[in-house]
Protein backbone atom coordinates (compact mmCIF):
# COMPACT_ATOMS: atom_id res chain seq x y z
CA UNK A 1 0.00 0.00 0.00
CA UNK A 2 2.92 2.63 1.14
CA UNK A 3 6.27 1.81 -0.40
CA UNK A 4 9.04 4.65 1.05
CA UNK A 5 12.49 3.73 -1.16
CA UNK A 6 15.06 4.42 0.12
CA UNK A 7 14.54 8.28 0.71
CA UNK A 8 16.85 10.64 2.30
CA UNK A 9 15.94 13.98 3.51
CA UNK A 10 18.28 16.83 4.38
CA UNK A 11 17.59 20.03 6.23
CA UNK A 12 20.05 23.42 5.39
CA UNK A 13 22.00 20.86 3.09
CA UNK A 14 25.28 22.81 1.66
CA UNK A 15 24.87 25.18 5.52
CA UNK A 16 26.52 24.60 9.15
CA UNK A 17 23.12 23.51 10.07
CA UNK A 18 22.84 20.53 8.13
CA UNK A 19 20.65 18.00 9.55
CA UNK A 20 20.19 14.68 8.13
CA UNK A 21 16.93 13.91 9.13
CA UNK A 22 16.66 10.94 6.92
CA UNK A 23 19.11 8.33 5.57
CA UNK A 24 18.05 5.68 2.97
CA UNK A 25 14.97 5.59 4.93
CA UNK A 26 13.05 2.59 3.26
CA UNK A 27 10.00 1.08 4.33
CA UNK A 28 6.56 -0.76 2.87
CA UNK A 29 3.02 -1.08 4.25
CA UNK A 30 0.74 -3.74 3.48
CA UNK A 31 -3.07 -2.75 2.87
CA UNK A 32 -4.70 -2.20 6.73
CA UNK A 33 -1.41 -2.56 8.56
CA UNK A 34 -1.55 -0.09 11.20
CA UNK A 35 1.76 0.60 11.89
CA UNK A 36 2.92 2.58 14.87
CA UNK A 37 6.10 4.57 14.69
CA UNK A 38 8.25 5.46 17.86
CA UNK A 39 11.52 6.90 18.62
CA UNK A 40 13.24 9.77 21.20
CA UNK A 41 13.58 13.42 20.21
CA UNK A 42 14.60 14.25 16.52
CA UNK A 43 14.44 10.09 15.61
CA UNK A 44 12.69 11.82 12.21
CA UNK A 45 9.61 10.49 13.17
CA UNK A 46 7.83 13.51 12.19
CA UNK A 47 9.76 13.99 9.58
CA UNK A 48 8.80 10.92 8.04
CA UNK A 49 5.06 11.70 7.96
CA UNK A 50 5.57 14.58 6.37
CA UNK A 51 7.52 13.63 3.71
CA UNK A 52 4.63 10.90 3.16
CA UNK A 53 2.27 13.42 3.64
CA UNK A 54 4.28 16.09 1.21
CA UNK A 55 4.87 18.96 3.46
CA UNK A 56 8.69 18.54 2.69
CA UNK A 57 10.18 17.48 -0.57
CA UNK A 58 12.90 14.78 -0.17
CA UNK A 59 15.93 14.59 -1.84
CA UNK A 60 16.74 11.29 -2.78
CA UNK A 61 14.34 8.00 -3.12
CA UNK A 62 10.78 7.62 -3.87
CA UNK A 63 7.51 6.88 -2.29
CA UNK A 64 4.02 4.94 -3.55
CA UNK A 65 0.96 4.82 -2.63
CA UNK A 66 -0.62 2.32 -3.81
CA UNK A 67 1.18 2.11 -7.45
CA UNK A 68 1.24 5.26 -7.82
CA UNK A 69 4.33 7.42 -7.33
CA UNK A 70 3.60 10.56 -5.16
CA UNK A 71 7.38 11.60 -4.64
CA UNK A 72 6.90 14.50 -7.48
CA UNK A 73 2.85 15.11 -6.21
CA UNK A 74 2.64 18.83 -4.00
CA UNK A 75 0.82 18.05 -0.71
CA UNK A 76 -2.70 19.16 -1.50
CA UNK A 77 -2.87 16.52 -4.21
CA UNK A 78 -1.37 13.81 -2.35
CA UNK A 79 -4.70 14.93 0.08
CA UNK A 80 -7.09 13.02 -2.17
CA UNK A 81 -5.75 9.87 -0.88
CA UNK A 82 -3.83 10.70 2.41
CA UNK A 83 -5.86 11.48 6.50
CA UNK A 84 -3.62 13.50 8.51
CA UNK A 85 -4.47 14.30 12.42
CA UNK A 86 -1.65 16.32 13.32
CA UNK A 87 -0.05 17.14 16.56
CA UNK A 88 -1.70 20.44 17.49
CA UNK A 89 -5.70 20.17 17.64
CA UNK A 90 -5.67 23.63 16.29
CA UNK A 91 -3.76 22.67 12.87
CA UNK A 92 -6.50 19.95 11.76
CA UNK A 93 -9.87 22.12 11.56
CA UNK A 94 -10.57 25.37 11.24
CA UNK A 95 -11.73 27.63 13.97
CA UNK A 96 -13.78 30.38 12.34
CA UNK A 97 -15.95 27.72 10.53
CA UNK A 98 -18.38 25.40 11.95
CA UNK A 99 -18.50 21.78 13.06
CA UNK A 100 -20.73 20.77 9.75
CA UNK A 101 -18.52 23.54 7.78
CA UNK A 102 -15.18 21.86 8.91
CA UNK A 103 -16.51 18.41 7.91
CA UNK A 104 -17.79 19.94 4.57
CA UNK A 105 -14.54 20.66 3.48
CA UNK A 106 -13.35 17.21 4.93
CA UNK A 107 -16.35 15.14 2.77
CA UNK A 108 -14.66 17.26 -0.22
CA UNK A 109 -11.41 16.19 -0.21
CA UNK A 110 -9.99 14.76 -3.43
CA UNK A 111 -12.79 15.96 -5.60
CA UNK A 112 -13.44 19.47 -7.80
CA UNK A 113 -14.56 22.26 -5.67
CA UNK A 114 -17.10 24.42 -7.70
CA UNK A 115 -19.81 26.71 -7.12
CA UNK A 116 -22.37 24.47 -5.32
CA UNK A 117 -23.00 25.56 -2.40
CA UNK A 118 -20.51 24.39 0.21
CA UNK A 119 -22.86 21.95 2.13
CA UNK A 120 -26.16 20.57 1.54
CA UNK A 121 -28.96 19.24 4.01
CA UNK A 122 -28.45 15.72 2.99
CA UNK A 123 -24.45 15.97 4.09
CA UNK A 124 -26.47 17.74 7.84
CA UNK A 125 -27.82 14.29 8.44
CA UNK A 126 -24.57 11.99 7.14
CA UNK A 127 -22.63 14.62 9.55
CA UNK A 128 -24.81 14.43 12.80
CA UNK A 129 -24.79 10.19 12.18
CA UNK A 130 -21.27 10.77 12.30
CA UNK A 131 -20.81 12.73 15.06
CA UNK A 132 -23.19 10.67 17.08
CA UNK A 133 -20.88 7.83 16.98
CA UNK A 134 -17.91 9.97 18.60
CA UNK A 135 -20.50 10.12 21.54
CA UNK A 136 -19.23 14.00 22.55
CA UNK A 137 -22.29 15.46 21.94
CA UNK A 138 -21.19 17.26 18.85
CA UNK A 139 -24.23 16.18 17.02
CA UNK A 140 -26.32 18.71 18.62
CA UNK A 141 -23.86 21.27 18.06
CA UNK A 142 -23.36 21.08 14.51
CA UNK A 143 -23.29 25.22 13.07
CA UNK A 144 -21.00 25.75 16.79
CA UNK A 145 -17.97 27.21 15.91
CA UNK A 146 -14.55 24.73 16.08
CA UNK A 147 -13.28 27.35 18.02
CA UNK A 148 -15.57 26.44 20.75
CA UNK A 149 -14.42 22.96 21.66
CA UNK A 150 -11.63 21.74 23.71
CA UNK A 151 -8.62 19.93 22.23
CA UNK A 152 -10.01 16.57 23.08
CA UNK A 153 -13.17 17.57 21.00
CA UNK A 154 -11.16 19.31 17.87
CA UNK A 155 -8.90 15.96 17.51
CA UNK A 156 -12.01 13.57 17.25
CA UNK A 157 -13.52 15.87 14.95
CA UNK A 158 -9.91 16.37 12.81
CA UNK A 159 -9.73 12.25 13.26
CA UNK A 160 -13.29 11.67 11.95
CA UNK A 161 -12.61 14.31 9.14
CA UNK A 162 -9.48 12.69 8.07
CA UNK A 163 -11.84 9.29 7.83
CA UNK A 164 -14.87 10.92 6.32
CA UNK A 165 -13.52 10.52 2.68
CA UNK A 166 -12.10 7.07 3.32
CA UNK A 167 -8.37 7.55 2.62
CA UNK A 168 -5.90 4.78 1.43
CA UNK A 169 -3.41 5.81 4.10
CA UNK A 170 -4.13 7.50 7.56
CA UNK A 171 -1.12 9.40 9.23
CA UNK A 172 -1.43 9.97 13.28
CA UNK A 173 1.21 12.39 13.95
CA UNK A 174 1.81 12.14 18.10
CA UNK A 175 -2.33 13.24 17.61
CA UNK A 176 -2.55 12.78 21.70
CA UNK A 177 0.36 14.51 22.93
CA UNK A 178 -1.04 17.63 23.53
CA UNK A 179 -4.12 15.93 24.94
CA UNK A 180 -4.90 14.96 29.44
CA UNK A 181 -4.36 11.27 29.54
CA UNK A 182 -8.18 11.04 30.13
CA UNK A 183 -8.80 12.40 26.68
CA UNK A 184 -5.81 10.74 25.10
CA UNK A 185 -6.97 7.60 25.89
CA UNK A 186 -10.91 8.53 24.39
CA UNK A 187 -8.98 9.75 20.98
CA UNK A 188 -6.77 6.39 20.70
CA UNK A 189 -10.06 4.25 21.05
CA UNK A 190 -11.53 6.06 18.82
CA UNK A 191 -8.40 6.14 16.37
CA UNK A 192 -8.67 2.10 16.45
CA UNK A 193 -11.89 1.68 16.09
CA UNK A 194 -11.97 3.95 13.30
CA UNK A 195 -9.00 2.14 11.64
CA UNK A 196 -10.52 -1.02 12.10
CA UNK A 197 -13.78 0.44 10.60
CA UNK A 198 -12.56 1.41 7.62
CA UNK A 199 -9.73 -1.38 7.36
CA UNK A 200 -7.21 1.80 6.87
CA UNK A 201 -3.29 1.47 6.46
CA UNK A 202 -2.11 3.58 9.18
CA UNK A 203 1.39 5.07 10.24
CA UNK A 204 0.90 6.31 13.73
CA UNK A 205 3.74 8.41 15.28
CA UNK A 206 3.75 8.33 19.36
CA UNK A 207 6.15 9.52 22.05
CA UNK A 208 4.57 6.31 24.42
CA UNK A 209 5.74 3.15 24.62
CA UNK A 210 2.48 1.62 25.87
CA UNK A 211 0.50 3.10 23.35
CA UNK A 212 2.81 2.07 20.91
CA UNK A 213 2.60 -1.26 22.02
CA UNK A 214 -0.90 -1.63 22.51
CA UNK A 215 -2.10 -0.43 19.32
CA UNK A 216 -1.56 -1.32 15.74
CA UNK A 217 -0.01 -4.62 14.55
CA UNK A 218 2.96 -3.31 13.88
CA UNK A 219 5.80 -1.28 15.87
CA UNK A 220 8.56 0.11 14.43
CA UNK A 221 11.47 2.38 16.66
CA UNK A 222 13.47 5.20 14.61
CA UNK A 223 16.88 6.34 15.69
CA UNK A 224 18.91 8.65 14.12
CA UNK A 225 16.55 8.59 10.61
CA UNK A 226 16.96 4.47 10.59
CA UNK A 227 14.89 1.84 11.70
CA UNK A 228 16.47 0.41 14.54
CA UNK A 229 13.68 -1.95 14.99
CA UNK A 230 10.87 -3.79 13.15
CA UNK A 231 8.24 -5.70 15.50
CA UNK A 232 5.28 -7.35 14.04
CA UNK A 233 3.02 -9.94 14.54
CA UNK A 234 2.94 -12.57 17.65
CA UNK A 235 6.37 -11.01 18.43
CA UNK A 236 4.25 -7.39 18.56
CA UNK A 237 1.68 -8.66 21.03
CA UNK A 238 3.66 -10.36 23.55
CA UNK A 239 6.13 -7.18 23.54
CA UNK A 240 6.44 -5.44 27.14
CA UNK A 241 7.70 -2.09 27.74
CA UNK A 242 11.09 -3.05 29.38
CA UNK A 243 11.21 -5.50 26.79
CA UNK A 244 11.50 -2.63 23.78
CA UNK A 245 13.50 -0.60 26.25
CA UNK A 246 16.11 -3.66 26.32
CA UNK A 247 16.19 -4.22 23.02
CA UNK A 248 16.20 -0.40 22.26
CA UNK A 249 19.61 -0.61 23.96
CA UNK A 250 21.00 -3.38 22.46
CA UNK A 251 19.92 -1.94 18.62
CA UNK A 252 21.17 1.35 19.24
CA UNK A 253 24.11 1.06 21.81
CA UNK A 254 22.48 3.55 23.84
CA UNK A 255 19.76 4.20 26.76
CA UNK A 256 16.75 5.51 25.62
CA UNK A 257 16.81 8.55 26.51
CA UNK A 258 13.22 10.20 26.80
CA UNK A 259 10.78 11.51 29.99
CA UNK A 260 8.31 11.40 28.25
CA UNK A 261 8.00 8.34 26.36
CA UNK A 262 9.24 6.68 30.32
CA UNK A 263 7.08 7.79 32.47
CA UNK A 264 3.97 7.70 30.49
CA UNK B 1 -25.85 70.28 7.27
CA UNK B 2 -28.43 67.95 5.57
CA UNK B 3 -26.13 68.31 1.67
CA UNK B 4 -22.89 67.09 3.90
CA UNK B 5 -24.39 63.90 5.42
CA UNK B 6 -26.02 63.23 2.13
CA UNK B 7 -22.55 63.42 0.39
CA UNK B 8 -21.06 61.51 2.96
CA UNK B 9 -23.77 58.84 2.51
CA UNK B 10 -23.33 58.52 -1.21
CA UNK B 11 -19.35 58.71 -1.14
CA UNK B 12 -19.67 55.94 1.65
CA UNK B 13 -22.04 53.65 -0.09
CA UNK B 14 -19.28 53.61 -3.20
CA UNK B 15 -16.42 53.17 -0.60
CA UNK B 16 -18.19 50.31 0.84
CA UNK B 17 -17.41 48.30 -1.95
CA UNK B 18 -13.37 49.04 -1.95
CA UNK B 19 -14.43 48.22 1.99
CA UNK B 20 -16.01 44.85 0.64
CA UNK B 21 -12.87 44.18 -1.15
CA UNK B 22 -9.72 45.23 1.37
CA UNK B 23 -12.43 42.68 4.02
CA UNK B 24 -11.71 39.77 1.70
CA UNK B 25 -8.09 39.56 1.61
CA UNK B 26 -7.44 41.64 5.01
CA UNK B 27 -10.19 39.14 7.22
CA UNK B 28 -10.70 36.62 5.03
CA UNK B 29 -7.27 35.29 4.12
CA UNK B 30 -5.12 37.22 6.62
CA UNK B 31 -3.46 39.23 4.12
CA UNK B 32 -2.30 43.61 4.53
CA UNK B 33 -2.88 43.62 0.53
CA UNK B 34 -1.86 47.03 -0.40
CA UNK B 35 -2.47 46.45 -4.48
CA UNK B 36 -5.40 48.27 -3.45
CA UNK B 37 -3.88 51.87 -3.56
CA UNK B 38 -2.80 51.04 -7.15
CA UNK B 39 -6.01 49.01 -8.47
CA UNK B 40 -8.24 51.67 -7.25
CA UNK B 41 -6.66 54.43 -9.33
CA UNK B 42 -6.67 51.86 -12.28
CA UNK B 43 -9.85 51.93 -11.88
CA UNK B 44 -10.36 54.90 -12.40
CA UNK B 45 -7.82 55.52 -14.97
CA UNK B 46 -9.29 52.68 -17.04
CA UNK B 47 -12.66 53.98 -16.48
CA UNK B 48 -12.24 57.65 -17.11
CA UNK B 49 -10.08 56.85 -20.87
CA UNK B 50 -12.39 54.60 -21.66
CA UNK B 51 -15.05 57.30 -21.77
CA UNK B 52 -13.76 60.13 -22.69
CA UNK B 53 -13.06 57.84 -25.81
CA UNK B 54 -16.27 57.38 -25.98
CA UNK B 55 -17.12 53.95 -24.59
CA UNK B 56 -20.51 53.12 -22.97
CA UNK B 57 -20.02 54.14 -19.38
CA UNK B 58 -21.21 50.79 -18.71
CA UNK B 59 -18.40 48.81 -20.33
CA UNK B 60 -15.66 51.14 -19.51
CA UNK B 61 -16.88 50.14 -15.32
CA UNK B 62 -16.95 46.57 -16.70
CA UNK B 63 -12.98 47.30 -17.79
CA UNK B 64 -12.00 48.50 -15.07
CA UNK B 65 -13.04 45.58 -12.74
CA UNK B 66 -11.46 43.69 -15.20
CA UNK B 67 -8.22 45.13 -14.77
CA UNK B 68 -8.76 45.52 -11.05
CA UNK B 69 -8.78 41.76 -11.23
CA UNK B 70 -5.62 41.38 -13.34
CA UNK B 71 -3.85 43.66 -10.97
CA UNK B 72 -5.00 41.13 -7.88
CA UNK B 73 -3.53 38.24 -10.40
CA UNK B 74 -0.53 40.06 -10.74
CA UNK B 75 0.06 39.94 -6.95
CA UNK B 76 -1.29 36.73 -6.11
CA UNK B 77 1.30 35.52 -8.89
CA UNK B 78 4.51 36.97 -7.53
CA UNK B 79 3.21 35.59 -4.04
CA UNK B 80 2.12 32.49 -4.37
CA UNK B 81 4.15 31.37 -7.17
CA UNK B 82 7.70 33.86 -6.66
CA UNK B 83 7.59 33.38 -2.84
CA UNK B 84 7.66 37.34 -2.21
CA UNK B 85 6.12 38.39 0.93
CA UNK B 86 2.46 39.44 0.87
CA UNK B 87 3.00 42.48 2.05
CA UNK B 88 5.89 43.51 -0.81
CA UNK B 89 4.25 41.52 -3.72
CA UNK B 90 1.29 44.15 -2.92
CA UNK B 91 3.54 47.03 -2.92
CA UNK B 92 5.43 46.20 -5.84
CA UNK B 93 2.03 45.62 -8.18
CA UNK B 94 0.99 48.67 -6.28
CA UNK B 95 4.11 50.87 -7.54
CA UNK B 96 3.99 49.61 -10.97
CA UNK B 97 0.91 50.22 -11.35
CA UNK B 98 1.69 54.30 -10.53
CA UNK B 99 3.60 53.46 -14.14
CA UNK B 100 0.72 51.64 -15.79
CA UNK B 101 -2.03 54.22 -14.92
CA UNK B 102 -0.19 57.13 -16.14
CA UNK B 103 0.51 55.00 -19.33
CA UNK B 104 -3.35 54.20 -18.90
CA UNK B 105 -4.45 57.92 -19.55
CA UNK B 106 -1.33 59.45 -20.54
CA UNK B 107 -1.10 62.13 -18.10
CA UNK B 108 -1.60 62.71 -14.54
CA UNK B 109 -5.38 63.45 -14.47
CA UNK B 110 -8.00 63.54 -16.29
CA UNK B 111 -11.70 65.27 -16.38
CA UNK B 112 -14.75 63.52 -17.25
CA UNK B 113 -16.90 67.13 -16.97
CA UNK B 114 -19.91 67.22 -19.28
CA UNK B 115 -19.11 63.31 -20.32
CA UNK B 116 -21.80 60.44 -19.91
CA UNK B 117 -21.49 58.62 -16.81
CA UNK B 118 -23.15 55.79 -15.22
CA UNK B 119 -25.45 58.09 -13.20
CA UNK B 120 -26.61 60.55 -16.11
CA UNK B 121 -29.63 58.29 -16.58
CA UNK B 122 -30.60 58.71 -13.30
CA UNK B 123 -30.12 62.34 -13.52
CA UNK B 124 -31.87 63.01 -16.56
CA UNK B 125 -34.80 60.46 -14.52
CA UNK B 126 -34.72 64.24 -12.74
CA UNK B 127 -32.88 63.17 -9.65
CA UNK B 128 -29.73 65.70 -8.53
CA UNK B 129 -26.37 64.57 -9.04
CA UNK B 130 -25.93 63.39 -4.85
CA UNK B 131 -28.80 61.41 -4.98
CA UNK B 132 -28.24 59.71 -8.43
CA UNK B 133 -25.03 58.92 -6.87
CA UNK B 134 -26.24 57.35 -3.78
CA UNK B 135 -28.95 55.12 -5.55
CA UNK B 136 -26.98 53.63 -7.92
CA UNK B 137 -24.48 52.93 -5.46
CA UNK B 138 -26.55 51.63 -3.15
CA UNK B 139 -27.97 49.23 -5.75
CA UNK B 140 -24.80 48.30 -6.92
CA UNK B 141 -23.92 47.62 -2.88
CA UNK B 142 -26.72 45.42 -2.44
CA UNK B 143 -26.25 43.28 -5.66
CA UNK B 144 -22.11 42.86 -5.30
CA UNK B 145 -23.07 42.36 -1.31
CA UNK B 146 -25.26 39.50 -2.60
CA UNK B 147 -23.10 37.84 -4.71
CA UNK B 148 -20.52 37.81 -2.50
CA UNK B 149 -22.67 36.48 0.52
CA UNK B 150 -23.58 33.83 -1.82
CA UNK B 151 -19.76 33.32 -3.34
CA UNK B 152 -18.81 32.48 0.08
CA UNK B 153 -21.33 30.01 1.09
CA UNK B 154 -20.45 27.78 -2.04
CA UNK B 155 -17.34 25.04 -2.32
CA UNK B 156 -14.87 27.23 -3.97
CA UNK B 157 -15.78 30.03 -1.59
CA UNK B 158 -15.41 28.02 1.52
CA UNK B 159 -12.23 26.94 0.13
CA UNK B 160 -10.53 30.37 0.50
CA UNK B 161 -12.17 31.05 3.89
CA UNK B 162 -10.34 27.97 5.17
CA UNK B 163 -6.84 29.10 3.20
CA UNK B 164 -6.96 32.29 4.94
CA UNK B 165 -7.96 30.29 8.41
CA UNK B 166 -5.20 27.84 8.47
CA UNK B 167 -3.58 26.82 4.92
CA UNK B 168 -2.06 23.81 6.75
CA UNK B 169 -5.38 22.21 6.96
CA UNK B 170 -6.94 23.38 3.61
CA UNK B 171 -3.93 21.46 2.34
CA UNK B 172 -4.31 18.61 4.19
CA UNK B 173 -7.63 18.97 2.68
CA UNK B 174 -7.22 18.95 -0.93
CA UNK B 175 -7.17 22.36 -1.17
CA UNK B 176 -4.81 24.42 -3.11
CA UNK B 177 -4.11 27.17 -1.39
CA UNK B 178 -1.60 28.65 -3.76
CA UNK B 179 -5.07 29.45 -6.15
CA UNK B 180 -7.70 30.13 -3.33
CA UNK B 181 -5.00 32.89 -2.15
CA UNK B 182 -4.46 34.21 -6.02
CA UNK B 183 -8.60 34.00 -6.42
CA UNK B 184 -8.68 36.22 -3.61
CA UNK B 185 -6.66 38.58 -4.81
CA UNK B 186 -8.38 38.87 -8.07
CA UNK B 187 -12.05 39.62 -6.58
CA UNK B 188 -10.48 41.78 -4.12
CA UNK B 189 -8.46 44.11 -6.16
CA UNK B 190 -11.82 43.78 -8.91
CA UNK B 191 -13.92 45.05 -6.79
CA UNK B 192 -12.06 47.98 -5.53
CA UNK B 193 -10.82 49.48 -9.22
CA UNK B 194 -14.83 49.03 -9.67
CA UNK B 195 -15.05 51.57 -6.40
CA UNK B 196 -12.10 53.54 -8.81
CA UNK B 197 -14.16 54.02 -11.68
CA UNK B 198 -17.60 54.71 -9.76
CA UNK B 199 -15.55 57.41 -7.49
CA UNK B 200 -13.83 58.97 -10.91
CA UNK B 201 -17.53 59.10 -12.79
CA UNK B 202 -19.05 60.57 -9.44
CA UNK B 203 -15.86 63.70 -9.30
CA UNK B 204 -16.42 63.84 -12.64
CA UNK B 205 -11.53 62.77 -12.85
CA UNK B 206 -9.68 60.58 -12.01
CA UNK B 207 -6.36 61.37 -10.96
CA UNK B 208 -2.96 59.20 -10.76
CA UNK B 209 -2.31 59.96 -6.99
CA UNK B 210 -5.95 59.12 -5.70
CA UNK B 211 -5.26 56.10 -4.58
CA UNK B 212 -2.80 57.44 -1.67
CA UNK B 213 -3.89 56.01 1.86
CA UNK B 214 -7.23 54.18 0.37
CA UNK B 215 -5.85 50.70 2.19
CA UNK B 216 -6.30 53.11 5.36
CA UNK B 217 -9.55 53.77 4.55
CA UNK B 218 -10.58 50.53 4.12
CA UNK B 219 -8.82 49.18 7.38
CA UNK B 220 -10.90 52.16 9.07
CA UNK B 221 -14.10 51.13 7.69
CA UNK B 222 -13.54 47.75 8.40
CA UNK B 223 -12.90 48.20 11.85
CA UNK B 224 -15.42 50.80 12.74
CA UNK B 225 -17.78 48.95 11.01
CA UNK B 226 -17.17 45.61 13.15
CA UNK B 227 -16.53 47.48 16.39
CA UNK B 228 -19.73 49.45 16.11
CA UNK B 229 -22.26 47.00 13.88
CA UNK B 230 -20.68 43.07 15.08
CA UNK B 231 -19.40 40.02 13.43
CA UNK B 232 -21.81 37.62 14.17
CA UNK B 233 -21.89 36.02 11.06
CA UNK B 234 -21.00 36.55 7.77
CA UNK B 235 -24.68 38.43 6.51
CA UNK B 236 -23.60 40.77 9.72
CA UNK B 237 -19.92 41.59 9.08
CA UNK B 238 -21.11 42.78 5.13
CA UNK B 239 -23.78 44.97 6.69
CA UNK B 240 -21.11 46.13 9.07
CA UNK B 241 -18.72 46.73 6.22
CA UNK B 242 -21.50 48.56 4.26
CA UNK B 243 -22.07 51.11 7.50
CA UNK B 244 -18.55 51.19 8.36
CA UNK B 245 -18.00 52.75 5.08
CA UNK B 246 -20.57 55.25 5.52
CA UNK B 247 -19.58 55.61 9.15
CA UNK B 248 -16.00 56.81 8.12
CA UNK B 249 -17.19 59.00 6.13
CA UNK B 250 -19.71 60.82 8.22
CA UNK B 251 -17.13 60.93 11.00
CA UNK B 252 -14.51 62.96 8.29
CA UNK B 253 -17.22 65.38 7.19
CA UNK B 254 -17.98 66.41 10.73
CA UNK B 255 -14.43 66.42 11.59
CA UNK B 256 -13.91 68.83 8.24
CA UNK B 257 -16.89 70.50 8.93
CA UNK B 258 -15.70 71.34 12.20
CA UNK B 259 -12.54 73.02 11.06
CA UNK B 260 -9.73 70.34 10.65
CA UNK B 261 -7.47 71.78 7.93
CA UNK B 262 -8.09 68.85 5.28
CA UNK B 263 -4.85 68.38 5.02
CA UNK B 264 -4.44 66.96 8.36
CA UNK B 265 -7.39 63.78 7.23
CA UNK B 266 -4.78 61.34 6.25
CA UNK B 267 -2.93 61.78 9.68
CA UNK B 268 -6.27 61.60 11.36
CA UNK B 269 -7.30 58.21 9.51
CA UNK B 270 -3.84 56.48 10.22
CA UNK B 271 -3.70 57.43 13.87
CA UNK B 272 -7.83 56.18 14.11
CA UNK B 273 -6.84 52.51 12.94
CA UNK B 274 -3.69 52.57 14.65
CA UNK B 275 -6.01 53.16 18.23
CA UNK B 276 -8.86 50.70 16.77
CA UNK B 277 -5.80 47.80 15.34
CA UNK B 278 -3.97 47.94 18.74
CA UNK B 279 -7.17 48.10 20.85
CA UNK B 280 -6.61 44.32 22.22
CA UNK B 281 -3.16 45.14 23.29
CA UNK B 282 -4.89 47.82 25.50
CA UNK B 283 -7.31 45.26 26.39
CA UNK B 284 -4.66 42.67 27.90
CA UNK B 285 -3.13 45.50 29.85
CA UNK B 286 -6.40 46.64 31.43
CA UNK B 287 -7.58 43.23 32.08
CA UNK B 288 -5.46 42.59 35.52
CA UNK B 289 -6.42 46.00 36.54
CA UNK B 290 -9.91 44.57 36.00
CA UNK B 291 -9.52 41.83 37.71
CA UNK B 292 -8.14 43.35 40.43
CA UNK B 293 -10.81 46.11 41.39
CA UNK B 294 -13.36 42.26 40.54
CA UNK B 295 -11.50 41.19 43.29
CA UNK B 296 -12.25 37.59 41.37
CA UNK B 297 -11.27 35.43 38.44
CA UNK B 298 -13.04 35.95 35.05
Amino acid sequence: MLTIKEITKIFNEGTVNENIALSNFSLTLEEGDFVTVIGGNGAGKSTLLNCVAGVYGINQGSILIGERDVTKLPEYKRAEVIGRVFQDPMKGTVADMGIEENLALAYRRGKFRGLGWGISNKERQIYKNYLSHLELGLEDRLSDKVGLLSGGQRQALTLLMATLKKPRLLLLDEHTAALDPKTAEKVLKLSDQFVKDGNLTTLMVTHNMRHAIEHGNRLIMMHEGKVILDIKGKEKKDLTVENLLKRFGQASGEEFANDRALLS
Amino acid sequence: MLQILLGAISLGLIWAILTIGVYITFRILDIADMTVEGSIAMGAAIAATSISNGMSPYMATFLALLGGMAAGFVTGFLHTKLKIPALLAGILTMISLYSINLLIMGKANLSLLRMNTVYTPLENLGLSTTNAVMLFAFLSVLIISGIIYWFFGTEIGCAIRATGNNSQMARAQGINTNNMITLGLVISNGLVALCGALIAQSQSFADVQMGIGSIVIGLASVIIGEVIFGKRNFLNCLISLVLGAITYRIIIALVLKMGMPANDLKLFTAITVAIALSLPVFKSYLRPIKRSIKGGDL
